[in-house]
């Protein structure tokens, strides 16, 4: 792999605010739902800026097929990639300020049908690996080179039909596939290794033939420069998989590692006190 | 079937991948994919490790960058289907009935309907076809999980020949469709070569005394019975409701307003299948005509080899007479 690849400073910069942006806009968009997966997003806030801001291939045209793909196994995150969304122009800034309110197309979860961005629609955990197989096996086979990012959540290893995919995509040898785990340790009963424990997952991948990464998923500049290896380096002959270490809830002191937050709702005055903490702080 | 190892002399010995043979209406599915692939439409197949069973070998060995085998694994082939069909492909995936609307009916709501894809999902050895195979192999729910999932259209075709018509008709359908087929070995009722109309009920007679209104398998032995009966002099009509979503409504409603006694017949259970849909318009308006549901009566089937069954169940043209004798009066 290539050791060139890693970000400008200046770069990072920008990325580490767009990371901030994404956190500071699921407060404000939960506070018009009054309820919404605040600790969710913050997990996979530099995931989130590293893809749309920096890996992904874009172009303002939603639809156009030679797009990256992304698809959210974990859609309940869907709060903070709306946002991004509004941000590229891919859907109007009054839409997102109408977020969940009757009518609107955005909701907890993502919807391909009715919102212009979303490369699919999500919500029942467990399948969107299957998809974004599908993706890749159709990109390949037709000859277009997009690279298929998969967000999955560490809860979501529980579900059987993510190992159907990940047997059926390294059969394949899909190297445009990219799974990344959001290893936040956290799922809406508890901590993942007292719910159901999920690892080691890395060898659990690597087992089924996938081409493992293990990252700080809050480390914007490492994760960048991993993920820009990979599309780099697109002859591996295997899928690749991210497990990216992060915190639940990171940025806001008093979510990290706090299970309840999973779903909740800051009043006025904490979501403010919240909103002061992301912009104090450089993660 | 020739005996082609040495191991094997008898004429009627056949093995696993000589089952097309033995099914030759499932050939109709990969007839229909390889004329729409000849015809340059970007079409793709898939199978859960039932290649042999339904016949897409031979879609395969013709086309075989446009077959994906997805193992034992029929939700995500599923969801991989939705997937596939983002970049402009339009997937058929088969797998037995029983594994495709019931064991993947999420995937099928989430990411074929609900995302609105036109992926093509053929559930085939449908209902009772697999005999003694048993329950785990049998799908008599299909119709009812499917029917309940919006905007998605469900065909059962009565024979093959009707299958690779469907199929072609398929291509120019812009919504998910759910194909629930026999095993194939159901008599042929039609010519491959004939037009298939998607939501179109197809009459075969028209009848005062009674209509019956069947799909799938048991559509041959009702033409049959109706024709029977006419010619003793008995005014029954004849319906294959192929579509049976959306559901012709008007050919019910004309049926029911012609007849004193429609006659539902699916190879289903009587609940959620053909009979409960046609209920519901009767219901809704008014009909004065009696409805009789004739099918599986809300159990889980026995196992036999499937021609007993058929006949156990009433399935068969034996049993539909007897039924329709009983409605009308003519013992």
């Amino acid at each position: 792999m290539r050791n060139d690849l890693r970000p400008s400073e200046a770069e990072i910069e920008r990325l580490r605010e767009r990371a901030q942006f994404v956190r500071l806009e699921t407060i404000r968009l939960i506070e018009i739902a009054k309820t919404g997966h605040y600790s969710s997003v913050f997990s996979a806030a530099e995931i989130f800026a590293a893809l749309y801001y920096d890996v992904m291939r874009l172009s303002d045209d939603p639809k156009w097929p030679d797009r990256d793909r992304f698809l959210m196994g974990k859609g309940h995150a869907a709060v903070g990639l709306f946002p991004i969304l509004a941000d590229k122009g891919y859907i109007p800034r009054d839409v997102l300020d109408g977020y969940t309110r009757l009518g609107n197309p955005l909701g907890d979860h993502p919807d391909m049908r009715k919102v212009s961005g979303v490369d699919f629609s999500s919500g029942s955990i467990g399948h969107a690996l299957s998809n974004g197989l599908g993706m890749a096996l159709g990109g390949r086979m037709q000859n277009r080179d997009f690279f298929t990012f998969v967000m999955l959540g560490d809860g979501e290893m529980q579900e059987g039909q993510v190992w159907e995919a990940a047997t059926v995509a390294a059969h394949y040898g899909l190297s445009r596939l990219v799974a990344i785990v959001d290893r936040n340790g956290f799922q809406l009963d508890g901590r993942v290794d007292e719910m159901m424990g999920v690892e080691p997952l890395d060898e659990k991948w690597r087992a089924f033939g996938w081409d493992v990464h293990v990252v700080d998923g809050h480390d914007i500049a490492e994760l960048t420069t991993l993920m820009r290896r990979i599309k780099a380096d697109d002859t591996a002959g295997k899928p690749r998989c991210i497990i990216a270490r992060t915190l639940k809830g990171k940025g806001v002191s008093y979510m990290e590692e706090e299970p309840g937050w999973h779903l909740g709702y800051l009043a006025p005055e904490d979501a403010e006190a919240a909103r002061a903490e992301i912009l104090s702080k450089v993660i | 079937m020739s005996a082609k190892t040495a191991s094997r002399t008898s004429e009627a010995s056949w093995h696993y991948r000589e089952l097309n043979m033995k099914n030759p209406g499932l050939d109709h599915l990969s007839n229909g994919l390889i004329t729409l692939a000849e015809a340059g439409h970007p079409v793709v197949a898939g199978s859960a490790d039932l290649k042999y069973s339904n016949g897409l070998n031979r879609f395969a060995e013709r086309f075989p960058d446009r077959y994906f085998g997805f193992g034992i694994a029929e939700q995500n082939m599923v969801s991989a289907a939705a997937g596939l069909a983002t970049t402009g492909l339009v997937p058929y995936v088969a797998t037995f009935a029983s594994f495709l609307g019931l064991l993947a009916c999420e995937q099928i709501r989430m990411d074929v309907a609900y995302c609105a894809l036109p992926v093509r999902l053929i559930g085939h050895h449908t209902g009772i076809s697999m005999g003694f195979y048993g329950t785990s192999h049998h799908a008599t729910e299909d119709i009812g999980t499917m029917r309940s999932i919006a905007d998605l259209t469900i065909v059962s075709p009565a024979d093959g020949p009707q299958l690779e018509a469907a199929i072609r008709a398929s291509i120019d359908h812009d919504r998910p469709i759910y194909f629930r087929t026999g095993r194939g070995r159901e008599p042929n009722v039609y010519d491959p070569k004939a037009e298939f109309v998607f939501g179109r009920a197809i009459e075969h007679a028209v009848g005062e005394e009674l209509t019956i209104i069947a799909c799938g398998l048991p559509v041959h032995p009702s033409i049959a019975v109706a024709r029977k009966l006419a010619s003793e002099g008995r005014s029954v009509g004849m319906l294959d409701m192929a579509t049976v979503k959306p559901l012709d409504r008007d050919a019910v409603l004309a049926a029911a307003a012609r007849s004193r006694v429609i006659l539902t017949i699916e190879e289903h259970n009587i609940l959620g299948g053909l009979g409960s849909a046609v209920a519901e318009i009767l219901a809704e308006e008014g009909s004065p005509a009696r409805l009789v549901r004739h099918g599986i009566k809300d159990e889980f089937a026995l196992i036999a080899p499937p021609s007993h069954l058929y006949a156990h169940y009433e399935l068969d043209e034996a049993g539909i007479e007897r039924i329709a004798r009983e409605i009308i009066g003519a013992g």
